[in-house]
């Protein structure tokens, strides 16, 4: 019996930041990574979607992630990054603070969560993942795009 | 066989044949007497039967085969359609429609044999059966003495024989057979016109004739013949040394054999007569003349020539119906991708536009290119466009029927009149517009038509009249549905919405006939005072308006009470690329549908009036009311205040508006992107599109700001 030959089911995840606290993306969802460029705003829509942009001819709409999480909205910084989620065939891109790094997660590592559900920004989350000593919240992208205007 | 592969085109051809059908039994019922249309309907029948046999769909087959039976004996004369026969046919096609949709299904055409309908045909056949005895008696008499006999059956039995002319090479033929004793004869044979196995009776004869003798000469040719190219008659020089008697004999022994004419061929008198006839044929059509000097000159014998008049008959029967056009299917796809790399080239070429604009001093050769590239791209969209273009009449060409099944059904007389089937529109639009139509044509039957005893009190004609026109208007596609019954009864509407609390009594005092004709497109609202099958169940008009717009299309009402009401729908003529004027509001770039817009002003502010607090102009004559984009989209203006403003005059149906915006930039081709699923629904915004220079400008939608 070799024991090295058992497989542990993983995910991989990006880490974004976001008012300095790490979130955990399922690389799945995530189409790609665009720096910030000019956002053409769409007039009497929900305030987080931000506009919409042009991407190699696609024209994607673009939410703003602290928005939609209940934060405050900050100046752009250098950092910001789009990331381009595809969700069923559909395009969005969602504007974070910061773009870390790709890890992988074992599976039974990454807990459930069952918080107060009147926190708003608790509602975005699937799990909470370790990495290490890390602790990465792990966002629930279908909660992230969902209407909830 | 594995025939699975050939499903698919095995339903679009039978629904196209089925619709044919359809079509032309309708104008059967117009005029029984139309052969073409008989033809038409027998080839439609015959060619179901024939791909139904192939994929081995026996009950389909069956049936068709029994149809093609009866239309057989049509095209023969030996029935004459009558109502009752055209809706048993009627029947017969919805039973193949059923037939294929189960197909469509499951691939499987289902267990219905439909037996009453194939008894229903079986027995129009053998009702013909019985009317066929007595014309075929008479002839039966007549063969005994068959050549006195021919004279009085009149120009019809003649001896056409003595219409064959003789070619040199056949009269070589014939003159040394007589010099060998043996004789040579003319022959003309009649089939019963009843046959139904035509070929097979002349193949018979044929072969009898082989028996006794030799055929020099034969017209139709012996080819025509087998392929069942005649009529009910055909004739033959031969030669033999058999007596005429015998010869006849034999010809009539074979069954189903109307009658045989024959005589002694006389090279002298054939002569005469072939000169005669030259004279004939020259004063008759001039299509045969030239048709008859080609086979003259034709070395060998021309035995078709007699066919001729015959092959001009049919050529004029022809040139009636619809030139079958030659055509690809190409799956809707692949357009789809055609029209996406049109769409990238021209936005590529937007941005090589732009660049070259902003450079300066640009040299003259560069700018030629683009302008040659512009010109490519615009042609090349225009004929992708047209290849996803599609005439409506796949859509309109069932409503005729529709209508004659709802004049049965309701009980009142009605005629469907149709123009413009040949408009064409995106095939997307096509095909989603087909439900829309068949609801306001069904309203139109059933509410808005009075009875046959008030169209009478009102001194209409007894039979009303329902119309549908299409035709092209500018960008758009204009589908006028009417009726010149009762109209809309707009304070009938009004009452109903009272009592539904739809609105107040007050409300209704106040409200302006086209609104009142509006509440008609909100859901569950019916005016029909007993609901019926055919409309009125609640759903109706609001499903009608909603589709067309999510066509990005509109809809409009003018009625009369008492003389009836047209619904006036509007559709884009493209959906995927249009001319837009590009304007600024505020800081931003926004796209207008050229379409739209009728004329641009420039209007100093002490021209705007005030009416009830809205601001309006009056311009030549009429009074528009002004709408500020920036206030509409939320943004600043940055014109300054006491500047002229810049009106752009748009119209929706026969409503102006004038919205101001802050400056111009110009007219754009422009290719409409759709903003996807996630952003929330803007009335105002139609759709995005890229800018020469990369960045997304929103598109307006025009009828939304009306």
């Amino acid at each position: 019996m070799n024991e090295i030959a058992i497989m542990k089911e993983t995910t991989q995840y990006i880490t974004i930041m976001m008012a300095d606290e790490i979130y955990g993306i399922d690389i799945k969802y995530i189409d790609n990574i665009v720096r910030m460029q000019h956002i053409t705003r769409v007039p009497q829509v929900a305030k987080y979607i931000k506009g919409v942009i042009n991407l190699r001819g696609e024209v994607i709409p673009v939410f703003s992630l602290r928005l939609k999480m209940g934060l405050e909205e900050i100046e752009e910084r250098k950092t910001f990054r789009i990331i381009i989620l595809k969700i069923e065939g559909n395009s969005v891109g969602i504007i974070v603070d910061e773009v870390r790094e790709v890890v992988t997660l074992e599976n039974e590592y990454t807990e459930k969560v069952y918080y107060d559900s009147n926190d708003p920004m608790q509602n975005f989350l699937s799990g909470i993942g370790k990495d290490g000593e890390k602790l990465i919240s792990l966002l629930d992208i279908n909660e992230v795009v969902a209407d909830r205007s | 066989m594995d025939v699975s592969q050939y499903l698919d085109i095995f339903i679009d051809e039978t629904r196209e044949h089925i619709q044919n059908l359809n079509t032309q039994i309708l104008n059967l019922e117009q005029e029984p007497d139309n052969m073409d249309t008989v033809n038409e309907i027998f080839r439609a029948a015959h060619s179901l039967k024939g791909m139904a046999g192939t994929m081995g769909y026996k009950r389909m087959q069956a049936l068709t085969h029994d149809m093609e039976n009866v239309f057989s004996e049509v095209r023969n004369n030996n029935i004459k359609v009558n109502p009752d026969i055209i809706d048993v046919i009627f029947q017969c096609i919805d039973a193949l429609e059923e037939y294929l949709a189960n197909i469509q299904e499951s691939a499987d055409e289902g267990t219905n044999d439909n037996a009453p309908l194939i008894k229903a045909l079986n027995d129009i056949l053998a009702g013909k059966g019985a009317e066929a005895v007595a014309p075929a008696a008479a002839p039966a008499q007549e063969e005994a003495a068959p050549q006195e006999a021919a004279a009085p059956e009149g120009a019809e039995k003649e001896a056409k024989w003595k219409q064959i002319p003789i070619s040199d090479s056949a009269r070589h033929v014939i003159t040394e057979a007589t010099k060998d004793n043996l004789k040579a004869y003319g022959i003309s044979v009649y089939i019963q016109e009843s046959c139904i196995l035509k070929a097979a009776r002349a193949f018979l004869v044929f072969k009898t004739l082989e028996e006794l003798g030799e055929v020099i000469v034969s017209v139709p040719s012996a080819q025509d013949i087998e392929d069942e190219k005649f009529e009910n008659d055909f004739s033959v020089i031969f030669i033999s040394e058999n007596p005429l008697d015998k010869i006849l004999k034999g010809i009539m022994y074979v069954s189903e054999i109307e009658t045989a004419i024959g005589d002694v061929l006389d090279l002298n008198a054939e002569a005469v007569q072939e000169e005669k006839k030259e004279e004939e044929v020259a004063a008759a059509t001039t299509a045969v003349v030239p048709q008859k000097e080609a086979k003259r000159e034709a070395p060998e014998p021309a035995p078709t020539n007699p066919t001729a008049p015959a092959k001009t008959g049919t050529e004029k029967k022809s040139s009636g119906k619809p030139v079958v056009n030659r055509t690809v299917r190409v799956d809707i796809e692949k357009l789809d991708v055609l029209m996406n790399l049109v769409s990238e080239l021209i936005i590529s070429k937007n941005s090589l536009v732009s660049a070259a604009a902003s450079e300066v001093g640009s040299n003259l050769a560069f700018n030629e290119q683009i302008e040659y590239l512009e010109s490519v791209t615009t042609n090349l969209h225009e004929s992708v466009m047209k290849v996803r273009m599609v005439p409506i009449e796949s859509v309109v060409s069932k409503f005729p029927r529709m209508i004659r099944d709802l004049s049965k059904k309701l009980n009142k007389k009605m005629e469907l009149y149709m123009t413009g089937e040949e408009t064409e529109l995106d095939r997307t639009v096509v095909d989603e517009i087909g439900d829309p139509l068949m609801h306001l044509l069904r309203n139109s039957a059933d509410h808005g038509l009075e009875s046959a005893e008030v169209r009478a009190q009102r001194g209409k004609p007894e039979v009303g009249s329902i119309f549908l026109d299409a035709y092209q208007d500018g960008n758009n596609v204009v589908i006028e549905v009417g009726d010149d019954g009762n109209g809309i009864d707009i304070e009938r509407v009004k009452e109903k919405a009272i009592e539904r609390g739809t609105i107040t009594p007050e409300q209704a005092e106040n409200m302006s006939d086209k609104e009142a004709i509006d509440l008609l497109f909100l859901p569950s609202f019916s005016t029909a005072k007993e609901v019926s099958d055919v409309s009125g169940r609640g759903v109706g008009l609001d499903v009608v308006r909603s589709k067309i717009e999510a066509l990005s299309g509109e809809i409009e009402t003018r009625t009369t009470l008492g003389k009836g009401s047209t619904f006036i729908i509007r559709l884009p003529l493209t959906l995927a690329i249009i001319q837009a004027l590009m304007v600024v509001v505020g800081n931003e770039k926004y796209a207008i549908s050229l379409g739209s817009i009728q004329t641009i002003e420039n209007i100093p502010p002490a021209d705007i009036k005030h009416v009830q607090g809205k601001e309006v102009i009056h311009l030549r004559g009429s009074v528009i009311p002004l709408v500020r984009l920036n206030e509409l989209l939320e943004v600043e203006s940055v014109s300054k205040p006491g500047e002229d403003l810049v009106v752009l005059i748009a119209k929706k149906g026969d409503r102006l508006a004038g919205l101001v915006v802050d400056d111009l930039i110009g007219q754009m081709e422009i290719v409409i992107k759709s903003m996807g699923k996630f952003v929330g629904k803007c009335k105002l915004i139609s759709g995005a599109t890229i800018l020469g220079d990369g960045e997304v400008a929103l598109i307006l939608d025009a009828n939304a700001l009306i």
